[in-house]
Order: C-alpha cells, then sequence, then structure tokens
C-alpha cells in the first residue's frame, strides 16, 4: 500500500507515493537517488544515516517514510550553497581532519547542525551527547570534535569553499 | 632546513570536500544497469555434514535469476593455505560457511529466497578451543589437513635462552591473553562484479590490495575455465580498511560466480550483522612469556610461546606469528630470543590482518611482562626501558638494522608529560608501554614494491596514477604533497588517482604502514624524472645549465637569478606544440631494498622502523571495575611528518581503537556463534569515551624515507594495552592478562587480591 505525501526536501517541495513499508533511509537513497546519506547499520545504532525532520536529527534507517508528510527534511545535500559554497560545519570538518574515510561524515554532520541550530555554542559535554549516536571508526572522533568546537566556540570566519592555504597551526 | 611549500603543511584530506558534502560513492552507491542483488546462505551449524540442499522452491520464485551450490561451481580455492571455497561442499566447519548463494531482481527477493532453501545437516562435534584442538583425538576440521595444527613453523631461537635463564639476576613468567576483536569499518564489505561479452572481468571491490585482488580473480576465472582473460578490479571509495580487506573473499568470488552465471552485473553488500559475523577478526592469543634481566637491569631474554586461534580457514591471520617477530626479538634490546607459534583450526570465525598484524597481542605481552620485571627487579619501569632501549644503529638480533630511532626522546617525553611515579590518589596509577614497527615497507611478499605515472597537461596540471590505496588514512594526500613540494606546484594541481587496475600501477597493497614510505617514494621518484625533463627543457629557453634551476610557484627559475624564470605551462605548451613535439610523463616503480626473512626469520624486512612510547593516567573504581582513562599520551617517532593533521588522525584513531582494544572490545564467541553482531554489545567506542590524548611526535628524518617520513598507520593501537593495563597495576596493584579489561575482570582480580591479602 502506498500513499501520495507532500514534504519539504533540501527546501523544494515535493509530493510523492511513499510505500508503508519504506523507511526514510530508503527513500531518500532508493527512490529519490539521493545517496549521501548513508546505511552503517540498519538499526538505529551507528548514526549513519542521520537527516534532519523538522529540525530534529533522526535515523533514516528507523523512520517511517510516511512520516515526513508536512514536514521539512534536509539531507546532507541540502547544506551546500547552489553556487559550491560549503556549510560551516562542512569546512570545518574539512579543514580539522574530522574525515578519513568519510562513510560516518554526512551523518555526523547532519547530527553536529541539529545540535548547533539548537544551540549554537554548545560545549563539549553537549556535542558529546549530541553525537553518542554517531559511530567513527578512523578518527578516534578526537578532530570531530575539534571540527564542531571550532563553529561553536565562534571560531567560524567567512564561509568560502577552498578555505585552505597551507594555514598553520601552534603545535 | 630546508623552506618546505607542501610537505610538513597541515593541507586538509583531497577528498574530503567531497565526503562532507556526500558526493563519494562507496560500493553501497554504486549502480549498474540491468544489476542484480546477491546473496549469501550460511551454516546453521559451527561443524557439520551437509546432507541434502533443495533450492527447488527457491528457484521458483518470481524474481530470482540464479541459485548456487557448492556442486555448481569450479574448484575455486582461496585463502593463504588455499583452504576455503566460496560454497562449501561435503561439510560446513564454522557458522560463517557460505552454502548457497542467490542473485535476484532486488535484495528483498534474494533475502525470501534464501529462506526457501532447505538445507539438511548431519551436526558434527565442534572444536572450539584452540589448546583442545591441538589433541590427537579433537575432531579435524580438516580431515586431509590430518591435525588441526597448521604446518607453519614459526620457530625461531637467537643465542642461546637456556643459559641466559641461568644466568639471569631477575625473572618473570606468566600467561597473557587476547580475544577476538574486529575491524568495524562504518562502511560494509561488498562487491560488483561484471562481465563482457567475451568474458573479460570488472569488479568493483572494497579492497586494500587491488593487484594482489586481481590475481586471485584472475585464478578464479581459470578455474571457472575462462583462460588468458582480463580482469579490472575498481576500488570504490572505501569506508575504511584497518586491514579486513587485506584478502579475497568468498563474497567477491560468489559476485563472480553469479555474475557469469546470469550474465549480469550481480552486487553483494553486506549487512551490519553479517559484517560482525562473515569477516575476519584479530586473532586471539594464549602466550607465555618469560623475561629475565641482570642485576644492571639489562634484558638477558625473552622466551615466548604461543596458540593462535586460526578458526576454520587460513587467511592472513595465521601469518601474524611473522609480525610478532618484530617487537619479540627487537623491541628493546634482547640478546637472547626464543620464539614459538602454533595456528589451530577450530570451529571458530577465521581472522585476518587487522591494524598491527599481530604486533598489539605481542605488544600487551611483553610490556606487561616489562612491568612486571621491573617490580621483581627493583627498577623503575620507565628506568628499565631506557636502560634497554634501542639506539639507531643497532642491529637487532633478527638482523633488523635500526637506521633511526627516536625511542629515548619518546619514553622520555611520555614521562615528562604524565609525571614519574609518585605517590598519588586513591585508586590512581600511570602506566607506560613501547613499541617498534616496521615503517619503511614490509616485505612479505616477492615484491613490496609501488608503481607511479605522472602525466602532465600543457598547464603544468598532473594526473598521478598510483599504485597506493586510499582508504580514508590520505595516501591520496601524502602523494600529492611530496610531488608537489618536488614539482613547485600547488598540492591541487596534482590529482591523485588511486582506484582502478586499468590505469594504475602495480602495488602490493595498504599494509604494514608501507604506503607513506612505499609509495610516497614511488611518487617522488616519477617527480624527480618529470623535474629532470622540465630542467632540460628549461635550460634550452633560459640558456643556464639545469644544475642551477629550481622549481616554485608553478615556475622554473635560476636559483640564484630568480627574474630569469619560465611558467611551467608555457613551457610546456611550448615543447608540446613544436616540430617532433613532446608532452611530459614519467613513470617510475620504486622496490625497496629490504629483505624477505630467511627461513631462520632473520632478514632486514623494513627499510626503517617506527617507534614510539604510549603513556596512561587511569583512575580505577574499586567498587565497580571501571576504569577511567584521565590523559593519555602517545608518542612517536615518525621520521617526518609529511602532513601533521593528517598524521595526528592516525594517531588519534589508532589510539582510540586500542583504548576499545583494551578495556571493552570483543566477538562474544559460545560454541562457534557470534553473540554479539552489533555495536552497542560489541562495545565499540562512541564519542562519549573520548579521552584526552596527546600526540607528541619526534622527527627524526630517515635517510630512506620519502622527505625523510616514516610509516605510521598502526602504531597508535600497538602498545595502548599494556599501557593502560600497567597504569590499573600501578593503580589498585591488580594485575590483568587477559583483554578486553573489563569491569568485571577487574573486580574478579581485586576480590581475589583481597582473598590473598586476608
Amino acid at each position: 500500500m502506498g500513499k501520495m505525501i507532500s514534504f519539504a526536501l533540501n527546501g523544494n517541495k515535493m509530493a510523492v507515493e511513499v510505500k508503508d513499508h519504506w523507511t526514510l533511509l530508503h527513500l531518500l537513497r532508493e527512490e529519490l537517488g539521493l545517496l549521501g546519506t548513508k546505511e552503517g547499520c540498519g538499526s538505529g545504532e551507528c548514526g549513519a544515516c542521520t537527516v534532519i525532520v523538522d529540525g530534529m536529527a533522526v535515523n533514516s534507517c528507523l523512520f517511517p517514510g510516511l512520516e515526513i508528510a508536512e514536514k521539512d527534511v534536509v539531507t546532507i545535500e541540502g547544506l551546500t550553497s547552489p553556487d559550491g559554497t560549503l556549510h560551516p560545519l562542512q569546512k570545518s570538518f574539512v579543514e580539522n581532519g574530522g574525515i578519513q574515510c568519510g562513510y560516518c561524515t554526512p551523518g555526523m554532520i547532519m547530527s553536529a547542525k541539529a545540535l548547533l541550530d539548537e544551540s549554537p555554542n554548545a560545549t563539549e559535554e553537549e556535542i558529546k551527547h549530541s553525537l553518542a549516536g554517531n559511530i567513527c571508526r578512523c578518527t578516534g572522533y578526537v578532530q570531530i570534535i575539534d571540527s564542531i568546537k571550532s563553529i561553536s566556540e565562534g571560531g567560524v570566519e567567512e564561509v568560502h569553499v577552498v578555505a585552505w592555504k597551507n594555514k598553520e597551526k601552534d603545535e | 632546513m630546508q623552506d618546505l611549500k607542501a610537505v610538513g603543511k597541515r593541507i586538509p584530506k583531497i577528498d574530503a570536500v567531497d565526503k562532507a558534502t556526500g558526493r563519494v560513492e562507496y560500493i553501497q552507491d554504486i549502480k549498474l544497469a540491468g544489476m542484480l542483488h546477491g546473496k549469501i546462505l550460511y551454516s546453521k551449524y559451527p561443524h557439520a555434514r551437509i546432507v541434502n540442499i533443495d533450492t527447488s522452491k527457491a528457484k521458483q520464485l518470481t524474481g530470482v535469476r540464479a541459485i548456487l551450490t557448492g556442486k555448481d561451481i569450479p574448484e575455486i580455492k582461496f585463502g593463504v593455505y588455499k583452504d576455503n571455497r566460496p560454497l562449501k561442499t561435503g561439510k560446513v566447519r564454522s557458522y560463517r560457511d557460505e552454502v548457497a548463494a542467490v542473485a535476484a531482481i532486488d535484495p528483498e527477493i534474494a533475502q525470501e529466497a534464501l529462506s526457501l532453501i532447505k538445507v539438511t545437516y548431519e551436526a558434527l562435534p565442534g572444536i572450539f578451543d584452540p589448546e583442545a584442538a591441538m589433541k590427537e583425538d579433537a575432531p579435524l576440521v580438516h580431515e586431509e589437513h590430518k591435525t588441526n595444527i597448521l604446518k607453519m613453523p614459526w620457530k625461531l631461537h637467537y643465542g642461546d635462552v637456556e643459559t641466559a635463564k641461568k644466568e639471569t639476576a631477575y625473572m618473570v613468567e606468566n600467561r597473557f591473553s587476547t580475544t577476538w576483536v574486529t575491524h568495524c569499518c562504518l562502511g560494509t564489505s561488498g562487491a560488483i562484479a561484471q562481465f563482457d561479452n567475451t568474458n573479460n572481468l570488472t569488479i568493483y571491490t572494497n579492497t586494500q590490495i587491488p593487484s594482489l585482488a586481481q590475481k586471485d580473480f584472475l585464478s578464479a576465472l581459470k578455474a571457472m575455465g575462462l583462460r588468458d582473460k582480463r580482469v579490472r578490479v575498481i576500488k570504490p571509495c572505501i569506508g575504511g580498511g584497518f586491514g579486513s580487506k587485506l584478502d579475497t573473499y568468498a563474497y567477491e568470488y560468489l559476485s563472480i560466480l553469479l555474475a557469469f552465471h546470469t550474465r549480469k552485473p550481480v552486487k553483494i553488500v553486506f549487512g551490519r550483522e553479517e559484517e560482525f559475523f562473515a569477516t575476519s577478526t584479530r586473532q586471539p592469543t594464549i602466550m607465555d612469556v618469560a623475561q629475565g634481566c641482570d642485576k644492571n637491569g639489562k634484558l638477558l631474554f625473552r622466551d615466548i610461546s604461543m596458540v593462535l586461534d586460526n578458526g576454520a580457514y587460513t587467511s592472513w591471520g595465521a601469518t601474524t606469528p611473522s609480525v610478532m617477530m618484530m617487537p619479540i626479538t627487537s623491541l628493546y634490546r634482547v640478546p637472547n630470543v626464543r620464539y614459538e607459534a602454533m595456528c589451530v583450526y577450530t570451529n571458530n570465525t577465521y581472522s585476518q590482518a587487522m591494524r598491527g598484524y599481530g604486533n598489539p597481542q605481542a605488544t600487551f605481552a611483553i610490556e606487561s611482562s616489562m612491568d612486571m620485571l621491573a617490580e621483581t627487579s627493583g627498577f623503575d619501569p620507565m628506568e628499565l626501558r631506557r636502560i634497554n632501549a634501542n639506539q639507531a644503529g643497532d642491529v637487532s638480533p633478527q638482523d633488523f638494522q635500526i637506521t633511526t630511532c627516536g625511542l629515548d626522546q619518546c619514553i622520555d617525553e611520555v614521562e615528562k608529560r604524565l609525571g614519574k611515579k609518585t605517590p598519588k590518589e586513591k585508586g590512581v596509577g600511570v602506566g607506560f608501554a613501547s613499541l617498534i614497527h616496521v615503517g619503511g615497507g614490509a616485505r612479505v611478499y616477492k615484491s613490496d614494491g609501488c608503481g607511479t605515472i605522472i602525466k602532465m597537461d600543457d598547464y603544468g596540471k598532473i594526473n598521478l596514477f598510483t599504485g597506493a590505496t586510499d582508504m580514508g588514512q590520505g595516501a591520496d594526500n601524502m602523494v600529492a604533497q611530496i610531488v608537489a613540494e618536488e614539482l613547485g606546484l600547488d598540492v591541487a594541481d596534482v590529482h591523485v588517482i588511486h582506484s582502478d587496475t586499468d590505469v594504475c600501477p602495480w602495488d602490493v597493497g595498504a599494509h604494514a604502514s608501507r604506503t607513506t614510505f612505499v609509495a610516497g617514494n614511488s611518487a617522488l621518484g616519477a617527480a624527480k624524472k618529470i623535474k629532470a625533463r622540465i630542467f632540460d627543457m628549461a635550460s634550452k629557453q633560459l640558456e643556464a645549465p639545469p644544475e642551477i634551476l629550481v622549481m616554485a610557484n608553478r615556475m622554473v627559475m635560476v636559483k640564484e637569478d630568480p627574474k630569469k624564470r619560465l611558467e611551467i605551462g608555457k613551457l610546456l605548451r611550448k615543447f608540446h606544440f613544436s616540430t617532433n613535439g613532446e608532452m611530459l610523463m614519467a613513470e617510475y616503480f620504486y622496490d625497496p631494498e629490504n629483505e624477505n626473512l630467511g627461513r631462520d626469520f632473520k632478514g632486514n624486512t623494513s627499510m626503517t622502523y617506527t617507534f614510539g612510547t604510549h603513556g596512561a593516567r587511569v583512575k580505577v573504581d574499586e567498587e565497580t571495575g571501571k576504569v577511567q582513562i584521565l590523559k593519555y599520551v602517545a608518542a612517536h617517532d615518525i621520521g617526518r611528518a609529511i602532513n601533521p593533521i593528517l598524521l595526528e588522525g592516525q594517531v588519534y584513531g589508532g589510539v582510540m581503537m586500542g583504548i576499545g582494544y583494551a578495556l571493552t572490545e570483543q566477538i562474544i564467541h559460545e560454541k562457534g556463534e557470534i553473540m554479539n553482531p552489533n555495536f552497542r554489545d560489541y562495545k565499540i567506542l562512541t564519542i562519549k569515551d573520548v579521552v584526552p590524548i596527546e600526540a607528541p611526535v619526534f622527527e627524526t628524518f630517515d635517510k630512506d624515507g620519502p622527505y625523510g617520513a616514516k610509516g605510521i598507520g598502526e602504531p597508535g593501537c600497538v602498545p595502548t594495552a599494556p599501557a593502560i593495563a600497567n597504569a590499573i597495576y600501578d593503580a589498585i596493584g591488580v594485575r590483568i592478562k587477559d583483554l578486553p579489561i573489563t569491569p568485571e575482570r577487574v573486580l574478579t582480580a581485586i576480590k581475589a587480591k583481597k582473598k590473598l591479602e586476608s
């Protein structure tokens, strides 16, 4: 059984027939072709599939597709400006070593965005609390925390894409 | 010091923008026209005879395109011992044994088809304890092998351990053990196989060994009767490696076989549970260690014997004793060494390479034992290590030539940052452990080489084709930074292609922390050839001999007279668009002058060795047994940091993986069955478990390394567990000799200690 629903996807209004058993992850990846959202476990443990629904970070692998009716859905594809300008969090993950294999990255960034949208000056404790459901095996999380903190602690400079010019940091 | 523009800089990972925007393609994201989906039916028993497989019902399911069982496929053998087949016939030897495979038009139908396959088994007694499996009357995992003990003679004896034991002033002797842990790559395993009309194979697969995988797949084609065919291996973006992709696996062969039978591309991608139970682990060990020193604290001998649980089949896990030999013979100066290891077949899951390749297990035993020796002999643990520290110029008993060695500096630095053992707060303690690892390649195969091709366009931009594999660690940056440095270009001018055996040269694989050293030297060699040619060209234009030219800021110029210069693109166009035109291309194959181990296991396996010392300050709650790490310091001698931000990422990631190994992670087996195939029960560390980590580095500028660099991929997780175990002992006086150090184990040890005291 399916149902026609309307929702906003990355700011664009959509009307799509959604089957009862589809998860939001299935809808995004298999039906709408948005492959930026990843499946890491399919059971809500790893957070790789995190997207934002009406301001809340959710595991799209568990979230019923039909539940997005009349809601706002933001995925990793929705963060970058049409001219390619990265969202400050994307830029910060790039510059602070928050990305290695990258498989957890879209989910990490979406969880971090949901947090900072709600609480722009989130503390390290709040960051750890909010991202506890996002697993990363490469980075040991250290540079992920750095990436988010550099935004939440007000370190955002102007946002532009190719931001690195051999920026030196103190050891 | 040279003034470097690209090497040594904190340049973000080249593919990070694509990863941050969700644009890169992992195997999960690749769809080919007409692609079918494959699923695998696994055994229901750890050890059983296959009596019958009935696929008739499954075949009738709409949407099913092919069903294969062991009887339908040719004799494809794989694994180090060639003791494994993509689908089992006769009997199954573990729960992860592949019994049948299905290709269908979508994954759900393939899954449903699996449930319709009826397999009749006749259960056999299983063997799950490697020591029991060594007994003569134990059930045999492979009858034709006659015994469960693998015929791999891991045995060395340098000097004279027995005499040394008699001369020793202090000696300790203990048993340690480690259990199964697994890689937990966020991107699960997967492959897509596709044949062209004349049966040439293209396979998209997550692999760390594209060239060796190509060879394995060629053998499979041969077994399928397809001779003289081509195999093209394409690596999608890899969602984590850590050694898991260092072999070829049943699912890859099954995607090939299903694609061949259906004439369609077939994709097999693992779910998370499957990733836990059907991929290979780090090998569990039982380790008996004896060490002794004289009254001055000089190590006299080290005597170690081990039993490794090989599981039901043989992958690279069975060869980890060859790497364990490295810390056993060469971590600290130890003149007399004896080592013996036996790998034993059981009906458990089979093990593979995992970051450190045996070194974390061996170092856990050695460095725990070092602290026990320190206590027995009355030496301060760090002092004992200083007395025995390796030095540049040493040749170890295994013939390892220590070219550069920053071990002393690492020991001092960690001690400085954590403070000496002093009277302290209740339940708080510090512990240390050091490491040696290959840092300049590792000749474990006939070649330890890597090729590079550089192609320059008319505008001075580079396409660089490397054999190296990037799986997130930053191999792409490393080669780009080295080439940009050598040719005076921006890193962004170097586009690195590392994903396709049709265009990239040969490489033995992303293992042994070898990529920076070997692929880096290979890229450097190719860049030098390009540079020589550019100097040649420019020399004519600038009317200056090549020797006085330099490249910088995308220019070639006279060093002492920088006004005499040419823009590189302009120079290239001039030579391209003239009579007898020329375009710049160069190839270079670098194979280090390191040695294969001989029959006596001696040989300088690596051009250089990476050293490091880790230390932890912990707080142990004696009521709950919970261990909290207050501060962690991981100091390494890395030769040269090509990119500090990526280097730190390797250390932080390695340390956190090591902390998981020390304290929480384990695959729980019950009679061969994995009881916790999910992140939560496996107890992978989350962001909440992050501890304060400091990662000081010492640059010793190795003469053979590219710009002096050594490898750093694995060391981060090597001495973590013993550093923590030693800190726990310092804190509460209990010695945990089995990993992981769970609160239950700590509590049991506390109770035992109290009982002993009362």
